[in-house]
């Protein structure tokens, strides 16, 4: 089947999409777009999370079918021209990026936090960011790089539109 | 494999008649599930996201309809304050993403043992709408688990939406697993007071081949509210009362053994949940909170 959708503002249509595939395989394997990450295709582990209609929601688990017509913004839509993000850079500065697979889900979760909650607490950051598993950095750093960004973006307000 | 796009209600019960073997989805956090892992390869998927009526949730005669297709981030945010009890549930589903894609809904379509909603909805005496071209028709949530991932919907029927009259006293939800998040319960726990009857209502989850309530335990419990007056005076629990409705809760589980959790530990578990909640929400009541 043929999907129209609107990728990181941009409109794209899609043929021969099978019907039982997820946004995850056709964002990654039809429209070369894999900073969203599939690992556990069930939900846990918050790898391939995108905005969906401005909603954080996991790729793999949405039905290609289910994306049509509707306005998605993956980890490669949040860069602004040619610079990264607040939230990418503070991944970066603050050493929360090891083997990086869990990074762009982490980003996409950490940009809708703070889009909603832009001074969090450590509980605060916790939760929001229960879905989205780390192997590596036992996620210390993940909360620094947070809040990193929290304080950046409060300090330049202007970089929080999405 | 077919996918159906309704945009109406009619198109949708139009679309389940005519394929009857459809797969409906709506969050995708179970069905995408079983679709990602081959699992399931259903000739036809049904895709209920596009139809508004599914989407909202209304006051209908003092009670709530919520349709079948509102989130979990939904209930948590709107519903909160007339319906704690089903929220606190909702609340210890998945993590962020799955909440906001997950529905009640969904919970009852999967039916399975563990759905986080349903013993909120069991405590809440909710009826679960089914719909066909037919007509419509409400089932008791008790009447609608038939057995381990099974309900009573034929297979003509859409799981529209779910009515609950807000209990009139406090609820609770409890959900044992091995973290905070991202679990499936080894075993749950809902209580509600009904303190406009003298009733009580109680749910289990992930103890039995279904969602089930503990009917023995909530006759016993509201017999001897009533025999100390306690509905009336909202005064302290007699010693041992919430450790003999704890037993009598846990004498209506079956569980069994299996990768999440021994039979036995569920058993103690939901008898360690009982009795507290039953705490909590007799310390609501004798404070006066009507929720």
């Amino acid at each position: 089947m043929r999907i129209t959708t609107t990728v990181n503002s941009e409109a794209r249509d899609v043929d021969d999409v099978w019907e039982g595939e997820s946004l995850l395989y056709m964002l990654r394997e039809r429209m070369g777009l894999p900073g969203s990450k599939n690992a556990c295709e069930q939900g846990e582990c918050g790898s391939c999370t995108v905005y969906l209609d401005g909603v954080a929601v996991c790729a793999c688990l949405v039905a290609a079918g289910q994306a049509d017509g509707r306005d998605i913004v993956t980890v490669e839509g949040l860069t602004e021209g040619n610079d990264l993000h607040p939230v990418q850079q503070a991944f970066l500065d603050a050493g929360a990026v090891q083997c990086g697979f869990c990074t762009p889900g982490l980003v996409v979760a950490t940009h809708d936090l703070l889009a909603r909650t832009p001074q969090p607490g450590d509980s605060e950051i916790r939760e929001y960011l229960a879905g989205n598993l780390c192997r590596c950095t036992g996620y210390e750093k993940i909360l620094d790089a947070v809040k990193l960004a929290a304080s950046r973006m409060a300090s330049s307000p202007t970089k929080v539109a999405k | 494999m077919e996918f159906l796009t309704p945009t109406s209600m009619q198109e949708a019960l139009e679309a389940k008649s005519a394929h009857p073997d459809a797969k409906p989805i709506l969050g995708g956090t179970d069905v995408m599930v079983e679709l990602n892992f081959d699992r399931c390869r259903p000739a036809t998927l049904l895709d209920l996201t596009r139809i508004p009526e599914l989407a909202e949730w209304g006051r209908d005669n003092g009670s709530i309809k919520l349709g079948a297709g509102v989130s979990y981030t939904r209930v948590i945010a709107e519903l909160a304050d007339q319906l704690p009890g089903l929220a606190m549930a909702s609340r210890t589903v998945g993590s962020p993403q799955i909440r906001n894609r997950g529905t009640v809904g969904g919970n009852l379509g999967a039916a399975s043992p563990a759905g986080d909603s349903h013993p909120a909805l069991l405590a809440a005496d909710a009826e679960i709408e089914l719909r066909s071209v037919n007509g419509l028709r409400r089932l008791p949530a008790t009447e609608f688990y038939t057995g381990v991932k099974r309900h009573a919907g034929r297979d003509d029927e859409l799981i529209t939406a779910v009515h609950i009259t807000p209990p009139s006293g406090p609820q609770q939800f409890c959900k044992i697993g091995t973290r905070n998040a991202m679990v499936i319960s080894v075993s749950a726990f809902s209580i509600a007071l009904h303190p406009d009857r003298s009733e009580v209502r109680t749910g289990i989850g992930s103890a039995a081949p279904t969602p089930r309530r503990a009917v023995d335990a909530e006759t016993w419990l509201a017999a001897a509210l009533e025999a100390n007056g306690l509905w009336e005076s909202r005064g302290a629990l007699p010693e041992g009362l919430a450790r003999e409705f704890a037993g009598l809760v846990a004498a209506a589980a079956s569980p069994i053994d299996d990768v999440r959790g021994t039979a036995a530990y569920r058993l103690h578990s939901l008898s360690v949940m009982a009795r507290r909640s039953l705490g909590w929400v007799w310390n609501d009541y004798a404070s006066g909170q009507e929720h």
